[in-house]
């Protein structure tokens, strides 16, 4: 079983995210995620200072395997991107809760994340898919 | 759960990840696939493909059964024991049942095809074997382990013993030997020397073992896919299947056409087809820029309302960047600015080159 973090917000499309102290959210796949994919070969984030919404693709992610589109678990503004991410894509695999990460948002609406499922609900539906 | 090799619980214990390949439960990488394919190309990495088939053919008509049953004629191979040969077994419609390598064992020959096509394979070859009198025996006693890669020879040699190392220094490439229970051979599916060793199922984990503590890294099927792509090898079911010429899918060079009284099943088809010229050919597609060519893309060629399609798409460790081969119409010309594949909705354009990307550890086109 793959490290889930109980601190963090999922999705079903395996997205994480974290809430940080100065309000804004951070975006990044989970470790199930990258287990499944690969090693990680291209990471395409969105730009700062454009907006992401709930439900569109913000992201793609590549990796020896196949491409998948990263979604954000909050609409807002992109504040900060992983920049680190286009000289080492490999980080998303070993570190992705923390140096792997992928975006950081300015959310228009914090109270979208209470959407987003738990950690308990997300083990579920990954134990499901296996 | 599928069929498993004699190496499964190796593999269990060294955490592969076990993946579904044609019926078998094969390792796909062991953490890494990019960093066992740099193995490969830079020191040594072994693989278990015991999965293959090895199909031996033996009786009086096994040359004239195989001369009839393959594109490529073993008599090719017949000056010099243990030769292998790369061929075709095509269908009278002349498409591609399966490709395979096949080796002069004297009076009689050894041959190595698929496990995803093992069924159809061994249904075709003895529906033609009734016209001749020849024995087909699977050897499904054999594990096959690949060792491939710049020191996968001399990593080889030192934990087999004197006399089996004698036996590989004495092997020109592309020629297997036996050595008591053991078949080894200078062949390989990635682009760099080595070996390929079939064995008994009962050596193989001793074997595994001690090339593991010489420095040979294990290898999953992830970074052989890459590897053999990086090399321009075809893969069946990708490049070539049932349905496509091998002269659209790089393989002419592997049909024998002399001499020209020799029947061989889909001649006349392929014969017909050379004559009269095909509509398409395989090339090497390159990437450059962020992103991943992927099978099953499609291929615009500018000034061509025909498309073509990518077979094969990778990220190529190697490189850094992507390559594919893809199957385009026979206009399709080699250089840029003409070539563009549909990624995800958008039209990027790609680079033709011929199909063959990395030989020994370096950049060919």
């Amino acid at each position: 079983m793959s490290e889930i973090r109980k601190e963090l917000k999922y999705l079903s499309s395996h997205e994480w995210a974290r809430l940080e102290e100065d309000g804004t959210v951070t975006i990044g796949i989970t470790a199930h995620a990258q287990d499944a994919l690969g090693d990680v070969v291209y990471v395409e984030t969105p730009e700062v200072g454009s907006t992401v919404s709930v439900g569109e693709e913000a992201g793609v992610v590549e990796s020896v395997k196949a491409a998948s589109d990263i979604y954000t678990l909050v609409s807002g503004t992109v504040v900060a991107v992983n920049e680190a991410l286009q000289e080492s894509p490999e980080t998303v695999n070993s570190s992705p809760y923390d140096d792997g990460w992928f975006f950081r948002v300015q959310p228009d609406d914090l109270d979208e994340l209470d959407e987003a499922l738990s950690a308990d609900d997300y083990r579920e539906l990954i134990e499901s898919e296996e | 759960m599928g069929n498993k090799t004699a190496l499964y619980s190796t593999h269990q214990a060294s955490n592969g990840k076990l993946v579904d390949f044609g019926g078998w439960d094969m390792p796909l990488h062991y953490g890494s696939q990019i960093e066992e394919h740099h193995k490969v190309r830079q020191v040594a990495g072994m693989f278990d493909v015991s999965h293959m088939t090895v199909v031996d053919v033996k009786g009086v008509d096994a040359k004239t059964y195989l001369q009839y049953l393959l594109a490529n004629d073993v008599s090719k191979i017949e000056t010099l024991l243990g030769k292998a040969l790369y061929s075709g077994m095509l269908n009278p419609q002349g498409g591609v049942i399966d490709d395979l390598i096949v080796y002069n064992m004297g009076n009689w020959f050894r041959t190595v095809v698929n496990c995803g096509t093992r069924e159809k394979d061994l249904a075709w070859m003895s529906k033609v074997a009734a016209d001749f009198t020849v024995e087909l025996v699977e050897r499904d006693d054999l594990a096959m382990i690949a060792i491939q890669g710049p020191e996968a020879i001399a990593r080889t040699k030192s934990v087999v013993g004197a006399e089996r190392a004698a036996v590989i220094d004495s092997l020109a490439i592309f020629q297997g030997l036996a050595s008591s229970e053991w078949f080894i051979a200078r062949t390989g599916y990635t682009g760099e020397d080595g070996l390929e060793i079939m064995l008994p199922n009962s050596e193989a984990v001793a074997f595994w073992n001690a090339l593991a503590d010489a420095g040979v890294t294990p290898c999953g099927l992830g970074s052989r896919d890459t590897l053999r792509l990086e090399a321009g090898m075809n893969l069946y079911g990708h490049e070539m299947d049932d349905n496509t010429s091998p002269l659209v899918a790089n393989m002419g060079w592997t049909i024998a056409w002399q001499p020209t009284g020799r029947e061989f099943i889909g001649r006349p088809v392929v014969e017909t087809e050379k004559t009269n010229g095909v509509k398409q050919k395989l090339v090497g597609l390159v990437l450059r820029e962020r992103g991943v060519l992927r099978a099953e893309q499609i291929v615009s060629i500018a000034g061509s309302n025909e498309k073509g399609v990518i077979t094969s798409g990778t990220f190529s460790p190697t490189l850094g960047y992507s390559i594919a081969l893809a199957r385009v119409p026979a206009v399709t010309p080699i250089g840029t600015g003409s070539c563009f594949v549909d990624m995800r909705g958008k039209q990027v354009l790609v680079e033709v080159v011929a199909p063959n990307f990395v030989r020994n550890g370096k950049q060919v086109f």
